[in-house]
């Protein structure tokens, strides 16, 4: 989505041809301001961080358990995301049923809704005491809330949705004159599906498992709501920046510099890699 | 009924024994229906002709499967491919059918050799196995050196080449190629021509050639199967075909004056937009009365005059104007309107000589013996 922003806009080259080149102040003014909102914040981080004391602060047990943590439930929720997703992405874009645009925008809800509501949600649901949890707990002895798989199960509700509407962008643009001669020279549906389908996909597939592990990462309201704030059960890296805000104000910048680093590592990753991606013109 | 005549006849259809592709089957999509019943011998190769949106491809993708028939059936050989009144319908992947597509469909993920090697591995060969089939296909396609890149990088030869290899490393049982050549330009698409009738000569199943350029018909198929709005309106050998078209769709592809009439006395025949013809002999299908008949005219036949002919042994001679212009590769063909209108096709030099422009005007002539008269099958 964002390389063919920015393609359309490097397409145009009458643009900066043109001889009124410069761009209006009441536009560059708002821009500019927008622009440093933004950036602000980050230096602000920079600026403040503990440089001196950072080794120590990041070598606390209870840091780097917190980061394993998060990035195990990060990956967790993305794998669990690519095999619920992927298929899900799958039904929105190829097949036609009455209710289909309910079912899109139910899938999409999560993105909008407030984390907080989405913890609440899962805990109604999947809680001890929630409608499926009841059974999950009495039938199987499962329990998901204020676990670390409550965690995983909170951030896939939360992360899950950026995967299927990326892919599900892919699978509709895709061409399915392939998939037919993949038909005709006697592909089954799953070879099609895995030979064919999958790989044409693949850059939209990555950079959606991207996204989600990102955002999954990042989770905050849904997990503290869902799965609490449990130090090496469910205590991810926002968690304990939020813990650690109110006892070692600078153990907070520690641990919010090393999330920043993962998200500009992300950004760099993206860019470079796999949006650029794709098998045609 | 004639149009059973023009289909090649019912006895084939019906018999349970004939070897090869035996059709007979329709697909209703929203208004358009395509009714078809024909067959095609092993090794034959037969050339679907018409004009777009005639249901060629529908054809092709509903003896691919990709397409259900909504009545009737399709067997190759003694493999039922559907028999919708049996409730039989085999799946494309379970089809021995190689469908070649008009834009190849190469898979852009893969090498060419996994592309060739595609079927095989689909049919359960072991990956050694499967590249060593595609490597032999590569070889017999000269495309050996080529394996390794992935589609983007072929020319539109090379490609066409890799998918018909493709389709034939299935090993199938029938071929379709779905306009095999109208993606390449024109001074490949004489390469690849020449070559495509070698590599398919070589095909021992029943082959079919979708095309609208019948050139590549004549050239390509044995026999040629006209389609105009889901029908069939002409069968034949591409000589025949060509010599008395059916409709004028046909005599406007092979170049041919077409007419219709009736006949209006012993050898006269009156033209439906004006103007008599005169025949040598009526073939002996032909009925008396008031049938619809078809007359063909080749454009070489007819003669111009500035003056009207005084001493001729033309017994058909009427005046008109030139309208247009064409060069063609040797000779111009020179549009008259008149009654009737013709085509005629005349040397440079004669352009020249009469000198023939639009709005000159001339008289035509045509020798009985060069008037070709024969019942309109669509009646």
């Amino acid at each position: 989505m964002w390389r063919a922003g920015r393609s359309t806009r490097r397409a145009q080259p009458a643009l900066s041809d043109s001889p009124r080149r410069g761009a209006p102040l009441f536009i560059v003014a708002p821009a500019a301001i927008g622009l440093a909102f933004l950036v602000l914040p980050l230096v602000a981080l920079l600026v403040r961080a503990p440089w001196s004391g950072l080794p120590e602060l990041l070598s606390d047990s209870q840091v780097l358990t917190a980061l394993r943590l998060s990035l195990e439930c990060a990956t967790a929720a993305t794998i669990v995301s690519l095999i619920l997703g992927v298929p899900l992405a799958w039904v929105l874009a190829r097949l036609r049923f009455p209710g289909l645009g309910l079912v899109r925008a139910l899938v999409t809800l999560p993105l909008v809704l407030p984390p907080v509501v989405g913890g609440l949600a899962l805990l109604l649901a999947f809680g001890r005491n929630g409608i499926f949890g009841r059974y999950l707990d009495d039938w199987f002895g499962i329990t998901l809330p204020f676990t670390t798989a409550g965690v995983i199960v909170a951030e896939t509700f939360v992360a899950m949705p950026f995967l299927v509407i990326t892919v599900e962008g892919a699978l509709r643009s895709a061409d399915l004159g392939l998939e037919e001669a993949a038909t005709t020279l006697g592909a089954s549906r799953f070879t099609v599906f895995r030979r064919i389908t999958l790989p044409l996909v693949g850059p939209s597939l990555l950079a959606g498992a991207v996204l989600c592990w990102a955002r999954a990462l990042g989770e905050f309201g849904a997990t503290i709501t869902f799965a609490g704030n449990f130090p090496g059960t469910t205590q991810t890296m926002p968690l304990a920046v939020y813990n650690a805000l109110e006892t070692d104000p600078e153990a907070a910048v520690a641990l919010s510099l090393v999330l920043l680093v993962v998200a500009v590592a992300i950004l760099a990753a993206l860019r470079d890699r796999w949006l650029r991606g794709g098998w045609g013109p | 009924m004639t149009t059973r005549d023009v289909r090649g006849g019912p006895s084939l259809l019906e018999s349970d024994t004939v070897d090869g592709l035996v059709v007979d089957a329709t697909v209703q999509r929203g208004p358009f229906q395509l009714e078809v019943e024909f067959a095609v011998r092993p090794g034959e190769i037969l050339g679907v002709l018409g004009p777009n949106g005639a249901g060629k491809t529908t054809l092709l993708r509903m003896l691919a499967g990709l397409t259900a028939p909504t009545t009737g059936s399709i067997r190759l050989d003694d493999l039922m491919f559907a028999d919708i009144e049996m409730g039989v319908f085999v799946p494309p992947e379970r089809r021995p059918v190689g469908l070649l597509f008009q834009n190849y469909r190469l898979f852009p993920h893969l090498s060419v050799r996994d592309n060739v090697a595609f079927s095989p591995r689909c049919h359960g060969i072991e990956r050694r196995s499967a590249n060593a089939i595609a490597h032999d296909w590569l070889v017999r396609f000269g495309l050996a050196d080529y394996a390794k890149r992935k589609p983007g990088e072929l020319s539109g030869g090379q490609a066409q080449r890799v998918a018909l290899a493709r389709a034939l490393a299935a090993n199938p049982g029938l071929l379709l190629l779905d306009e095999p050549l109208s993606a390449l330009d024109a001074r490949t698409r004489l390469e690849v021509r020449a070559e495509l009738r070698r590599h398919l000569a070589e095909f021992t199943g029943p082959t079919l050639i979708v095309t609208h350029d019948p050139l590549e018909a004549i050239m390509l198929t044995d026999r040629l199967l006209v389609l105009e709005d889901g029908r069939i309106v002409q069968q034949g050998t591409p000589a025949s075909v060509a010599r008395r078209p059916a409709t004028n769709y046909v005599a406007r592809l092979v170049g041919v004056n077409l007419y219709h009439g009736v006949r209006s006395g012993a050898t006269a025949i009156a033209l439906a937009d004006g103007g008599t013809l005169v025949a040598a002999g009526f073939d002996e299908t032909s009925p008396a009365g008031p049938a619809p008949l078809l007359v063909a005219v080749r454009p070489s036949a007819v003669v111009l005059h500035t003056s009207r002919p005084e001493h001729t042994s033309a017994r058909n001679v009427w005046p008109g104007a030139v309208t247009g212009l064409e060069p063609l590769a040797d000779r111009v063909r020179v549009e008259v309107a008149g009654a009737p209108g013709a085509l005629v096709d005349v040397t440079p030099d004669a352009v020249a000589d009469l000198r023939l422009a639009e709005g000159r005007s001339v008289w035509l002539s045509v020798k009985a013996t060069e008037v070709d008269v024969y019942p309109d099958p669509a009646f």
